[in-house]
């Protein structure tokens, strides 16, 4: 494709988020950091990586970053979350600390709940050839104390399923991984991502 | 993931993956369930649950072991976050018990004392990932060859004094250096001089870091403290006593969360810094018998 190339930032207050700049570099995108509300200004897409919810959740409040991202999603751009990233992204939270009265604050822009360690502990995590809509051969997908979905709305189709449970859904310009992408050298859903905001950036036009 | 059969991820990798999850974060030392909250709270990415922080089993002396597995089980109750706890130093079966406890991570760690002075845990025997102290990369990459999925540096746990793991970050990251610049036929002697596994020598020549995550730890006791070590270019950060013996733990827990994520912005970090209360008292190395210093234990 001719011209500027994409530009698509990583929230970066926390986790992996190296992983996913480094894949997109790879794939030729434009990658910033995202720390702060003035980062999101001309970016086509943002990733919200694999990390801790509650502590991303924490500095999204005190640099008060909730509303940009939910202004950059209507703004008509796309959002992908992995594992923690994914949990910011839902409507509800199920799981979170019972300190916080089991509340966690999220974006609320994925029409489903999300179940934090869905799958145990650490020494429950896996990995397993994960049969994913739209992809011919299976993906390499790690669960590293992995969330997963329920109860999504009408608008959110569900393109992966493990043990019974959705862990991978797209709604509009969101996508949501349960899974780590970033992490198996797999690029493929990368490459989905960026043409979804590319297909977004042209649809803006 | 280099180690994958079939193209799918292993053990290892889940571990190493797992990991990179803490990466920008801030990991703290907790006595109390009620501890854990407070850290969780703050912003923790996870909590490491002891008997007492390192500044207090440097006042106490004595031995200092495995936590109680009950109160282990109450932190783990208590928080979301995953949960770190510490063995002695050889000590294959409290490595066990806090498998089967269901902790998410183990630090073998010389701020308890040694069960062994020869030989460290064969990690790799283990489900579990472990943390493992360092002071120099050979240090790190011998842990790592025995299955280690984080590296710190050892620092000089409850002293509320930097300069340790600053020592150890710069030792560690300047090996890494160096070895970059050195030409492959060299690698070999490189190798026997860290007394390090050839093969790991060859991943830090070729990839310009370590294997594994690589954190701070021993000393760190203000938002500052944490700042730097990310500004040398460490991963994240262990507080140890750093902030449940500071006047306002609380918000000090909070700043130092902050300051891993904008360390490299001096405005907002001047923001975060301002009226924390008095930080830990701290300890002149200097001051220290050689006797006293956790760092030389492990090899």
């Amino acid at each position: 494709m001719a011209g500027k190339p994409l530009s698509i930032g990583v929230l970066a207050l926390q986790g992996a988020f190296r992983e996913h700049c480094r894949l997109l570099d790879s794939l030729g995108a434009a990658v910033r950091e995202v720390r702060l509300p003035a980062d999101l200004a001309g970016l086509n897409g943002l990733i919200l990586p694999g990390g801790e919810s509650t502590t991303m959740a924490r500095l999204l409040s005190e640099y008060a970053l909730w509303e940009p991202i939910r202004d950059f999603h209507a703004g008509g751009r796309a959002i992908w979350g992995t594992c923690a990233g994914a949990i910011l992204l839902a409507r509800e939270v199920q799981g979170a600390p019972p300190q916080f009265g089991g509340r966690q604050q999220s974006l609320g822009l994925l029409d489903a709940t999300v179940q934090r360690n869905a799958f145990g502990r650490q020494i429950n995590s896996f990995a397993a050839p994960l049969i994913v809509q739209g992809l011919d051969l299976p993906f390499p997908a790690v669960f590293i104390r992995a969330p997963a979905f329920s109860g999504a709305g009408a608008e959110a189709t569900v393109l992966a399923e493990w043990d019974g449970q959705a862990v991978m859904l797209c709604q509009g310009r969101i996508l949501a991984t349960a899974f780590h992408p970033e992490l198996s050298g797999d690029a493929r859903i990368h490459q989905l991502f960026m043409k979804m905001a590319q297909e977004a950036q042209v649809a803006n036009k | 993931m280099s180690d994958s059969q079939n193209g799918m991820p292993q053990q290892t990798d889940l571990n190493f993956g797992f990991a990179e999850m803490f990466k920008g974060g801030v990991i703290m030392d907790v006595v109390t369930a009620d501890q854990a909250r407070i850290a969780e709270a703050a912003g923790a990415t996870a909590v490491m649950a002891l008997e007492r922080v390192p500044a207090d089993i440097r006042v106490d002396g004595g031995v200092a072991r495995m936590s109680d597995p009950k109160m282990i089980k109450e932190i783990i109750a208590a928080v979301t976050i995953p949960v770190m706890a510490k063995v002695r130093i050889g000590h294959i079966v409290e490595a066990q018990i806090l498998q089967a406890l269901g902790v998410d991570f183990i630090d073998e760690s010389e701020v308890l004392t040694p069960a062994d002075e020869q030989f460290h845990i064969l990690k790799t025997e283990f489900k579990v990932p472990f943390v493992c102290g360092a002071k120099n990369l050979g240090e790190a990459l011998r842990r790592v060859a025995e299955g280690a999925s984080m590296i710190r540096t050892k620092g000089e746990a409850g002293t509320g004094n930097v300069v340790e793991a600053v020592r150890h970050a710069r030792t560690i990251l300047g090996e890494i250096r160096s070895i970059q610049a050195r030409p492959v036929e060299e690698l070999m002697t490189v190798a026997r001089d860290l007394q390090a596994p050839y093969e790991l020598v060859k991943y830090v020549h070729q990839n310009g870091k370590l294997p594994v995550v690589n954190f701070a730890a021993g000393g760190i006791a203000t938002p500052s403290d944490a700042a730097l070590m990310m500004v040398l270019g460490l991963d994240g950060v262990f507080v140890g006593s750093g902030i449940f013996k500071s006047d306002n733990p609380e918000r000090r827990a909070q700043a130092i969360v902050k300051a891993v994520t904008h360390f490299q912005n001096p405005e907002l970090l001047a923001e975060i810094s301002e009226d924390l209360g008095a930080p830990m008292t701290g300890i002149n190395i200097d001051d220290l018998i050689p006797a006293e210093r956790l760092a030389s234990r492990g090899w």
